[in-house]
């Protein structure tokens, strides 16, 4: 199922489908390892339209809500 | 002289490198960011002299914030390149090492923290690496040495690498794909009770109460050293002091020297707080009621830093940061600050937008204190209670927020959000925490001493020739009419432009209420910063930006004392 990663629950895994978003975005991902393919972990989510927490190999990264937003998921393999 | 630069990500151990090549010592922390600016030093190699520049991380050489930018320059100015890698993330970080090399400058690779590399699972075939990078390659462990007699050695092995061509994003991923499936292998590991902790403290429900915690414990810690060292270091010292300043006294005679040296005799005792000479007042405020503080509160720091703790902080910020204008890496301006607020405002640096770096800026200045001069604020309102200091740190906390959600609304431009790599914990290293808590402790003392002395010289004179009178009946409307303070407290206000802890000092002769004591300590923090943070805030704004910095602060002052005095003195 596609979702983004911010729908997604704490703890479960995906694999990231597309970034959707300008080339700065994706830059910006590039910068912490979240490409497409990548198996991304959501590690935490924070209320209140708070940042996530994601963990792609094996290192963590905050990211804005909004951004989490864009970054589209599916059931891993 | 060959110019010899660091790259490399934010976080990957290129100021501890620095510090193993020169010698010279930098702050290293642990979390990205760290370094803002470049440090030089020297290193010899053969027989020639090599400058070796220690540049801000940056993940590619498209900067995305002023520290980065300050990267890129110094890759212009290279002769050749140390690129330090992570090797616990290796995938991630080859992508600026592509665009390195596509530059064709000679490039040497220090693959850092092979030890963790080693503890979690990852093993990269060293000579496959260098084979499809066609340049020298060399495993290291800054923190500890390792390696590094390695790295000196192979320095002169640096080449460009011929066959890598310029690419486009895309292909640079590909690329790094083959070169990962060929060089890395990963063992699957355990989960550790480091994730776990990890995880916990990042995780709302879990990560709000251990942050409190964690902060309830740094700032006892803090209090608990810092009146230990002058229980049982500085007052006994002092007590030693007193009658050689005594005798020194004497022997002056009374007269202009005495005056000046010894200052004013309460009772015909020195006062420390009270004299205003230079080998009294002089010398106890900065070692006896500053220093102690300084000290507990920067090996405290130390701990933080190096641990990894405050990008999870920043991440449980970010939401209310966020009303701010900012994100949660905001909090770690605030962090530095409250040592002292020059290296605050450079750490402002990391934020990506004009916006976010005036609003983080000013609220540092109008509303966070410095250690220095709480130190004096503990040491002044301390006998009445401390009732007394806990208002003058909610007031200050109240401005911060109020004047946050404000500049937000004030200050036209982007707040982007977050995007923080959060590095693993690691065990704070105890040789490492003292040194740093020395350097900076070393800075305080050569930064505030010179002023300290220039400020009771000041003082000295502007009271001879009646200057305090004069400047006292111009302000006294404001001073005595708005915020109920005696007219002279406008002389503290001044001297607080060069010392915000001599300052402080400076009220207590005055005979104020504790309420007056409260009003006019966090005035000095709100009116204006000192002259350091000052020049530096001028430096990083510019003077457009500056002028509006300094309206908001005089105009927060403003409100700030009317306000304080309508409910605190009820009048």
């Amino acid at each position: 199922m596609e979702q983004p990663i911010s729908t997604l629950e704490p703890g479960k895994r995906a694999v990231i489908l597309r970034l959707e978003g300008g080339f700065q975005f994706r830059k910006k991902m590039g910068d912490m390892g979240i490409r497409e393919g990548k198996t991304i972990r959501l590690v935490a989510i924070h209320p209140f339209h708070g940042p996530v927490v994601v963990e792609v190999d094996g290192r963590e990264t905050t990211l804005g809500r909004r951004m989490a937003e864009h970054i589209i998921t599916g059931d891993p393999e | 002289m060959k110019k010899i630069v660091l790259m490399g990500n934010p976080n990957v151990g290129k100021s501890v490198v620095f510090s193993r090549l020169t010698g010279a010592n930098v702050i290293a922390s642990n979390y990205p960011g760290t370094t803002v600016d470049f440090s030089k030093g020297r290193m010899c190699l053969g027989k020639e002299g090599q400058e070796i520049i220690d540049a801000p991380g940056t993940y590619s050489l498209e900067p995305s914030n002023k520290a980065e930018e300050v990267a890129l320059e110094m890759f212009g100015q290279a002769d050749l390149i140390i690129n330090v890698v992570d090797a616990t993330n290796l995938e991630r970080n080859l992508y600026l090492t592509l665009q390195i090399l596509e530059q064709k400058k000679p490039v040497i690779l220090a693959l850092n923290m092979w030890d963790e590399a080693h503890h979690t699972g990852i093993s990269i075939d060293i000579k496959k690496l260098e084979h499809a990078l066609q340049i020298p390659v060399v495993p290291t462990v800054a923190l500890s040495g390792e390696g590094i007699c390695d790295l000196i050695g192979r320095i002169d092995e640096a080449r460009s690498a011929e066959k890598i061509k310029p690419m486009s994003e895309s292909e640079r991923w590909i690329k790094i794909g083959e070169i990962i499936r060929n060089v890395q292998q990963v063992t699957h590991r355990h989960h550790t009770l480091r994730d776990w902790i990890s995880e916990a403290s990042i995780r709302p429900l879990t990560g709000f109460p251990i942050a409190v915690a964690v902060i309830f414990a740094a700032l006892w810690l803090v209090s608990f050293i810092g009146e230990t060292l002058i229980t049982y270091i500085f007052d006994p010292i002092f007590t030693l002091y007193t009658p050689i300043a005594m005798g020194i006294s004497t022997w002056l005679g009374p007269g202009f020297l005495q005056e000046l040296l010894i200052g004013q005799l309460i009772d015909g005792q020195i006062d420390y707080l009270q004299s205003m000479g230079l080998l009294t007042t002089g010398i106890y405020v900065p070692f006896a009621m500053v220093l102690p503080y300084i000290i507990a509160f920067y090996s405290v720091l130390a701990i933080f830093e190096d641990s990894g703790y405050l990008p999870r902080l920043a991440t449980l910020t970010d939401t209310i940061f966020h009303r701010f204008g900012m994100h949660g890496f905001g909090i770690i301006p605030v962090f530095l600050g409250l040592g002292c607020n020059v290296p605050g405002v450079l750490a402002a640096r990391s934020l990506e937008t004009k916006k976010q770096r005036f609003i983080a800026t000013t609220l540092l200045a109008i509303s966070v204190p410095c250690m220095a001069k709480n130190a004096m604020v503990f040491g002044i309102l301390g006998p009445y209670g401390i009732g007394y200091i806990f208002l003058v740190f909610a007031t200050l906390f109240i401005v911060f927020v109020s004047s946050g959600l404000i500049l937000n609304r004030l200050i036209k431009g982007d707040s982007p959000e977050i995007c923080l790599e959060i590095p693993p914990y690691r065990k704070p290293d105890t040789i490492t925490v003292l040194k740093k808590t020395w350097m900076r402790i070393r800075w305080f003392l050569q930064e505030a001493i010179p002023y300290l002395f220039l400020g009771v010289l000041l003082i000295n004179i502007l009271y001879t020739v009646g200057f305090v009178e004069w400047l006292g009946g111009i302000f006294a409307p404001v001073i005595q009419g708005w915020f109920g303070l005696p007219k002279e407290a406008t002389t503290a206000l001044l001297i607080g432009f060069l010392r915000k802890d001599l300052a402080v000092g400076m009220l207590l002769p005055l005979g104020m209420s504790p309420m007056q004591l409260v009003i006019a300590t966090t005035l000095l923090t709100v009116y204006f910063p000192c002259v350091g943070t000052f020049a530096v805030m001028f430096r990083e704004l510019g003077i457009r930006d500056m002028i509006k910095a300094t309206a908001f602060m005089a105009g927060t002052a403003f409100v700030v004392g009317g306000v304080m005095r309508l409910v605190l003195l009820g009048i």
